[in-house]
């Protein structure tokens, strides 16, 4: 077997999150430390890419802060996760979502995906 | 190359290295060979691909054609005879600090700005027409009359013997002989490196 792939099976957290794909609004709760102080932060927003495999895979999500666009990168292996919540299923025709980049507004929306087989 | 998380929670870039079985192939002597070493060697080879000479010595030894073979030089596993097998576990230890020595990966024919960390022109315009990478004044004119050795130049960049040193050993499987070595070290996916203690 690839060492690799050994490696990362031998050192996997269990991993108990939702079936999620781009699009998805989903609701990301993760540790942040501050000076000695632990806290649990949300960021909700849409997912726009899964990328990576393994222990490396990751997740962006996009929101828009009043009216300042903030994207964050999780990796599904960070330990900081304590949970995520998919909100909404959205309705997609890509993987991978960067043209919301160039979007504002209404157009930067997603439709929602109804019908969940 | 993979990446795990430490006890405070961070990602650290490690790198998987299968280090063994190794078999000990011969032992120099201090009284015998005028120095103390100890020969490995590691990775089956085949048969048809070992040259005969290399066949004798693995046969000396009591062991099967392996692929590569190194010298340590004072190396204390005392021991160790020839035909001995060596284990991850033998050796290193989580914590340990170990210098990976390898082949780099070969650049192929590279300019100046790649290879020596030349700044280059950084205008594209002022009067520059198409040289925006290149090395600039490569020395004075009728005095020396001549370009100094060792004037850095293009040329074939990497594929050559680096070693880097104080690197973290961060797990060790011994099950299967891996260990995990914080950093990047040197060579391709699948070359052979020398991890020294």
């Amino acid at each position: 077997m690839d060492p690799i792939k050994f490696v990362q099976q031998e050192l996997a957290r269990e991993m108990n999150y939702p079936e999620f794909r781009a699009g998805d609004n989903v609701a990301v709760s993760y540790k942040i430390i501050e000076g000695n102080k632990e806290r649990i932060q949300v960021f909700r927003g849409d997912v726009i890419q899964i990328r990576g495999e393994g222990a490396t895979r990751t997740f962006t999500v996009r929101k828009m802060s009043g009216n300042v666009a903030v994207e964050r990168i999780f990796p599904f292996a960070s330990p900081a996760i304590q949970e995520i919540k998919v909100l909404k299923r959205g309705k997609v025709r890509r993987a991978r979502l960067f043209y919301l980049r160039d979007r504002v507004g209404k157009k930067a929306r997603i439709k929602e995906r109804k019908r969940i087989k | 190359m993979t990446s795990i998380y430490n006890d405070a929670g961070q990602n650290v870039a490690c790198t998987v290295v299968e280090a063994g079985p190794c078999v000990v192939t011969q032992r120099f002597e201090q009284d015998k060979d005028g120095y103390s070493a100890l020969q490995l060697a590691f990775d089956e080879a085949k048969v048809k691909n070992t040259t005969k000479p290399m066949l004798g010595h693995f046969k000396k030894a009591g062991t099967t054609p392996k692929r590569k073979v190194v010298e340590f030089r004072d190396f204390d596993l005392v021991e160790k005879q020839p035909g001995d097998t060596v284990r991850v576990e033998e050796i290193f230890e989580e914590g340990d600090i170990v210098h990976a020595v390898g082949v780099s990966k070969g650049r192929g024919f590279q300019g100046v700005v790649k290879r020596h960390g030349f700044g280059g022109v950084n205008d594209a315009t002022h009067g520059q027409h198409n040289r925006q990478r290149a090395p600039g004044s490569i020395g004075a004119a009728s005095y020396p009359a001549r370009v100094f050795k060792g004037m850095r130049m293009a040329g074939r960049m990497g594929g050559q013997r680096v070693k880097i040193k104080n690197l973290e050993v961060l797990k060790i499987f011994p099950e299967k002989n891996l260990i995990l070595i914080k950093g990047a070290i040197p060579g391709h996916k699948g070359a052979y490196v020398i991890l020294e203690k």
